[in-house]
């Protein structure tokens, strides 16, 4: 049994003995826990990933005469001002007004701690003690007084890997997503990631000091969706310390911006216990890989899966290999519990032990919602449909007699071939073409279900660039017609 | 080696690939192709030790070609997350010894399709 308080001390008179996660699996293998717990004081560990739930606190300073920020932009990226007059807070995620997806939050936090300067453009709507209302000006992070990172939530204990059923590419924010499998993407770097090595957060808690940026930081709490063993933490640290190699600004394409964070955690190995906690391999840590391919909340389990399979470069799904890309740098991570590994050696950085658990039990509620309306409250049914051998001139007297622009094709048992529209018609027409539906209707259907949500009805039309989607049962059988004024009508309230 | 054709309106409607490949016996792979009505553009795979005969062949049939020698680039930006490695249809990027994504020039067939995954922009196709 060691305390903190006697590991503090040997870090002090420069004979603690630091090894990084990755050696440390090397020692207990080889000496057992109990040796290990002996020998070896502190384990330090690391990250470095895309954390979107991240961001910085500024406070700017007063402007003569003063203003009391209602909106404020760094760069064109607006940043929170719903608190005092010169405070706000800038997301990561957030992106500039001006050049989109190219540049965000995370890319100001870059720029400013790169040394660089940004513009800073506010409006308020001026009171007897804030009589200003705009301002423009350039600072820097020497020019605020204060700029503190806080993160709601980083370090990620483990994450759900993507893989993609559909028939087209998904960007999202687990990265490129091929069709039809085409690939798996992770995130987290599994044994050396910070939470694993303390699955029962013994020494991982409120108050613990880490590595966050290249500055010194703490731990602050849990973080949103901690839900063990798909723990979280909340950090905090000062910005002006840290330095542009571990906060790194980036942008999944077609998603948008996003911060590479880099965070070291050092654990202190108090007892036996903590020595075997901080031996688990990559073999050990169970994950799953789930099918964005389905765009709901609750996305399909395709397989599970460990982050020792996944860090292979290659999992078997349907019976095929298919290629697997971290999206977390483990070389960066290896570098950060190094480097913290070598500020402990140096007596520059001391450990903590948490005043407060985080909680070990929690559970990740989904959102409350009024109701999820389906694509069947707001189609038309039945669909006013047409035979392919019927004539174009037929198909052309339905439309208009009906006042409709989309007429679904169908087979004499009722299941879906084809659709013709209006301009298919228009363009038959215009180049003298006489003939069935069949020879001009469009083959490959764009079709939605009753229980679909008309959120992802209208999505589909977004980008297909149509206006309506026959409703097809399991049998492919039309049994109505959804367009896009049926569901403008809903969404644009 | 990859070679780049450029077709002009008189050429693009020639049945040139075939003619080069049963003439010059070749195995021709067509990598990227955009051909209209009175252009076009292929990019093709040949065996190195057949490719200057090929390209002088498609140069007779009135075809411009130019050999695309440089391949993918990664800059310093590059943060070693490997968001690249499965992306690529050849297998360019691998995680190296040291945890760092090594480029495989070699087997890059300048899709260019990493160029738009890499969340850092990291990625950049010379011409």
């Amino acid at each position: 049994m060691k305390t903190v308080e006697e590991i503090n001390e040997k870090i002090r008179e420069g004979n603690v003995n630091v090894v990084t996660a990755l050696e440390m699996k090397e020692i207990v293998a080889e000496l057992g826990a109990k040796e290990a717990a002996k020998e070896v004081d502190v384990v330090t560990t690391g990250t470095f990933g895309a954390m979107c739930s991240s961001g910085a606190f500024f406070n700017f300073g007063h402007s003569d005469p003063p203003i009391k920020m209602q909106r404020v932009w760094l760069n064109d990226v607006e940043a929170y001002t719903g608190i005092a007059a010169v405070d706000a807070y800038l997301g990561v995620t957030q992106l500039s007004e001006t050049l989109g997806m190219e540049y965000g939050g995370a890319h100001v936090i870059e720029d400013l701690v790169r040394g660089k300067e940004v513009e800073l453009r506010a409006t308020a709507y001026g009171t007897d003690c804030y009589p200003r209302k705009e301002i423009v000006t350039e600072i820097s992070l020497e020019d605020v007084n204060q700029a503190v990172m806080v993160n709601p939530r980083n370090a990620y204990q483990r994450y759900r890997a993507a893989t993609n059923s559909s028939d087209r590419v998904l960007r999202t924010y687990m990265g490129t997503l091929l069709p039809n499998f085409g690939n798996v993407t992770y995130a987290g770097v599994g044994e050396l990631s910070p939470l694993n090595n303390d699955p029962e957060y013994r020494t991982i808690g409120v108050g613990t000091r880490i590595f966050l940026g290249g500055a010194k930081g703490y731990v602050i709490g849990e973080g949103t969706q901690h839900s063990p063993p798909f723990g979280t933490l909340m950090v905090k640290g000062n910005l002006k310390e840290m330095k542009p190699e571990y906060l790194r600004a980036a942008t999944f394409p077609g998603y948008g911006v996003t911060l590479f964070v880099g965070i070291g955690i050092p654990i202190p190995i108090l007892d036996e216990e903590m020595a075997k906690a901080t031996a688990i391999t990559d073999d050990k840590i169970e994950t799953v890989i789930i099918d964005f391919g389905v765009p709901r909340r609750d996305r399909p389990i395709v397989k599970r899966v460990t982050y020792a399979e996944l860090k292979s470069g290659k999992v078997e799904i349907n019976g095929e290999d298919v290629r697997v890309s971290p999206l977390s740098s483990y070389y960066m991570s290896k570098k950060i519990a190094e480097e913290l590994k070598r500020m402990i050696e140096r007596g520059e950085f001391f450990l903590t032990m948490p005043v407060e658990r985080i909680p070990q039990k929690e559970v990740f509620k989904p959102m409350r919602q009024r109701e999820i309306k389906v694509v069947k409250s707001v189609m038309s049914s039945p669909a006013i449909t047409i035979s392919p051998e019927a004539s174009i001139e037929e198909a052309a007297r339905i439309l208009i007699e009906n006042e409709i622009n989309h007429l679904p094709v169908v087979n004499e048992r009722g299941e879906l071939i084809g659709i013709v529209t209006s301009w298919d018609i228009a363009k038959a027409v215009a180049r003298g073409k006489i003939g069935k539906v069949e020879d001009i209707m469009t083959r490959k259907v764009i079709t939605t279900t009753m229980e679909e949500p008309i959120e992802i009805a209208a999505r589909k039309m977004e980008q297909h660039e149509i206006s309506a989607l026959p409703v097809v049962d399991k049998d492919n059988k039309v049994v109505g017609i959804v367009s896009s004024e049926d569901l403008s009508k809903l969404l644009a309230r | 080696m990859l070679l780049k054709l450029k077709y002009d309106s008189r050429s693009v409607r020639a049945p040139v690939i075939s003619k080069v490949a049963i003439e010059e016996n070749a195995l021709i792979n067509i990598i990227e192709a955009k051909v209209e009505p009175r252009f076009g553009e292929i990019v093709v795979e040949v065996d190195d030790e057949i490719a200057e005969r090929v390209a002088e062949k498609f140069k007779k049939y009135g075809v411009e070609v130019r050999k695309l020698t440089k391949s993918i680039e990664k800059s310093e930006k590059c943060v070693d997350c490997g968001a690249c490695i499965s992306v690529c249809p050849t297998g360019v990027f691998e995680r190296g010894e040291d945890d760092r994504i090594v480029v495989n020039e070699v087997k890059c067939i300048r899709c260019g399709f990493c160029v738009g995954v890499c969340p850092l922009n990291a990625l950049k196709l010379p011409e």
